[in-house]
């Protein structure tokens, strides 16, 4: 059951602390293409995961993940050059779950594909809402970010997000929060007359998530050094995140993990070798993932494993 | 009776727009009891039900358990100050093994228990529906009555101070109806006070104490199962004016 520590879990902690370890001295090997590689899987990674703590449980599908990358950059772009580094990254933490928050709030009554609509829909909105301050009152629409962090320092940084996600998920899981998101997700009509506040469990988590993702917004503002609401709030963040925590399968806490690294690979190799139909080949592939995989690929290992070990499913 | 009411239903009114799904019902529940409400199709049982549980808002009227005014709270908050309920149509948790369904009453109730103490709870309840030896299985591998077993533990696991049954013995056949209805009546013998929707006649005779009989959103009738269902009105309601 959920309580005690089982001992399967403590060799995935050691294992996981093991492969952090060895994952941060890759800067020290190389510090061109591959770190470069690594930090958009790690990036990715830590989205993805934060995404999956509050959409795997509930089944609620959000396209807001861009509102947040975007106000976490545009927190370093207001800050990083009054502010240390650190209180730049809490302020960033703080605007993503207070935006989180309001969200939350304004779509606890919707679900299913209203809120997929609204939480794209707030994304844009947002992303309007920072040109026409631009435009109108700083008169400019982009900004320049300078920061001075090595990219090995980025990376490091995502590597504490991706832990830190992967911490805050299997910690939620096994808390009574968790419990209440598997029945919201379940039956929200049951889990409120058994005593469960969904809107509080629901609001809780997403701010939690969207507190993460602005985090990832934060610390890769300055691999832009130029950033003005197009690149910031690019939708594709938001429907990139949603392929890649699919294709792992958002059920499982380390299923956003093994859909990241094969989407990023496939999008390097598609994108140098056919760079103007990237995108329709991408498509192709998530057609193809969610008519062959819906599990995901871990729901797919998983079946795989227990067939080597003749359990039945 | 005597005593104070444990649940107390006054003027309780729901409107859809012109439509009074229920009207001015006004009753008490007492401590130990069980108080059956019955009714034609359509004569707003479930609604008042879903009023109580906190599913619905009243449009007018109280509800109030012991001094606990309880008009008008979420489901949430109903939930937790001890009224239990299962569904008409059964609503089981399908990602959720048989215990864990089990544990939600228990972990999110009144008394918010949680870990080794919520899995005891969940292991004794599931025994005393019939369901032991079945905790790891899911609840859609299961039959009808299992899965009303399985709803009925998850209400009491919250140990409730009332439990609303909307119409827990339908669809079940003769022999599944025996046991349900010896269920109720351990259940009762243990003095668990409870409000039950119900149709299937020998269960209204066997079990409940006494009888609220509503038709058309108003209250027709009040007594003993055998009071009521003499009644005039009632039988004109359910049968039509010609058989009465």
């Amino acid at each position: 059951m959920i309580f005690p520590m089982q001992r399967r879990e403590v060799v995935a902690v050691a294992a996981s602390t093991a492969a952090l370890a060895l994952l941060a001295g890759l800067p020290l090997a190389d510090d061109g293409f591959w770190l470069a590689l690594a930090i958009t899987i790690a990036s990715y990674v830590a989205m993805a995961t934060a995404w999956a703590l509050f959409s795997g449980p509930t089944n609620y599908i959000s396209l807001a993940t861009a509102a947040f990358f975007g106000s976490g950059a545009y927190v370093v772009s207001a800050l990083a050059e009054n502010a240390p580094w650190p209180l730049v990254l809490v302020a960033a933490a703080v605007v993503g779950a207070l935006l989180a928050l309001a969200t939350g709030l304004a779509t606890l009554r919707l679900s299913g594909m209203y809120f997929v609509i609204f939480s794209f829909g707030l994304a844009e909105l947002i992303r309007q809402l920072v040109t026409y301050y631009q435009t109108q009152v700083t008169g400019s629409v982009g900004r320049y970010i300078f920061v001075t962090i090595s990219a090995a320092e980025i990376y490091w940084q995502l590597l504490g997000l991706c832990a830190i996600s992967l911490f805050a998920g299997w910690a939620i899981k096994r808390s009574r929060l968790g419990f209440a998101l598997r029945v919201i997700g379940d039956d929200e009509t049951v889990a409120a007359h058994s005593g469960i506040d969904t809107a509080r469990a629901k609001v809780l988590l997403f701010g939690i998530s969207g507190a993460l993702i602005a985090l990832v917004g934060a610390v890769m503002a300055p691999r832009f050094t130029y950033i003005e609401p197009q690149i910031a709030y690019s939708p594709m963040v938001s429907f990139q995140v949603v392929i890649m925590a699919l294709l792992g399968g958002s059920k499982r806490l380390w299923g956003p993990l093994v859909g990241v690294i094969p989407f990023v690979l496939l999008h390097e190799w598609i994108a140098g070798r056919f760079p103007n139909h990237t995108h329709l080949l991408l498509g192709l592939v998530f057609l193809l993932v969610v008519y062959f995989v819906p599990q995901g690929v871990s729901g797919w290992l998983e079946k795989a494993w227990r067939r080597l070990r003749g359990t039945p499913t | 009776m005597s005593t104070a009411a444990l649940l107390s239903i006054s003027g309780l009114t729901k409107a859809f727009g012109g439509l009074l799904a229920v009207n001015q019902i006004s009753f008490d529940v007492h401590q130990g009891e069980i108080v059956g409400l019955l009714g034609p199709n359509g004569s707003g049982k479930t609604t008042l039900l879903n009023v109580v549980s906190g599913a619905l808002p009243p449009t007018q009227g109280k509800v109030r358990l012991r001094e606990r005014e309880l008009t008008g709270l979420p489901p949430h908050q109903i939930a937790r100050a001890g009224i239990s309920r299962s569904f008409q149509l059964v609503r089981v948790l399908p990602s959720l093994t048989a215990l864990e369904n089990v544990m939600v009453g228990a972990v999110f109730g009144p008394d918010a228990v949680w870990g080794a103490e919520a899995e005891a709870i969940a292991r004794a309840l599931l025994e005393r529906v019939g369901l032991s030896g079945r905790e790891r299985q899911r609840p859609e591998a299961m039959t009808y009555i299992d899965q009303k077993r399985i709803e009925l533990a998850r209400a009491l696991a919250a140990d409730p101070q009332v439990l609303l049954l909307d119409e827990w013995l339908a669809g079940l056949n003769p022999t599944e109806l025996r046991t349900g209805i010896a269920l109720i009546e351990s259940l009762h013998a243990e003095g668990r006070t409870i409000l039950m929707v119900e149709h299937v006649m020998d269960a209204i005779r066997s079990l409940c104490d006494r009888c609220v009989v509503m038709n058309a959103g108003t209250k027709l009738a009040e007594g003993t199962p055998e009071e009521v269902l003499s009644n005039h009105e009632v039988i004109a309601a359910y049968l039509g004016d010609e058989n009465a």
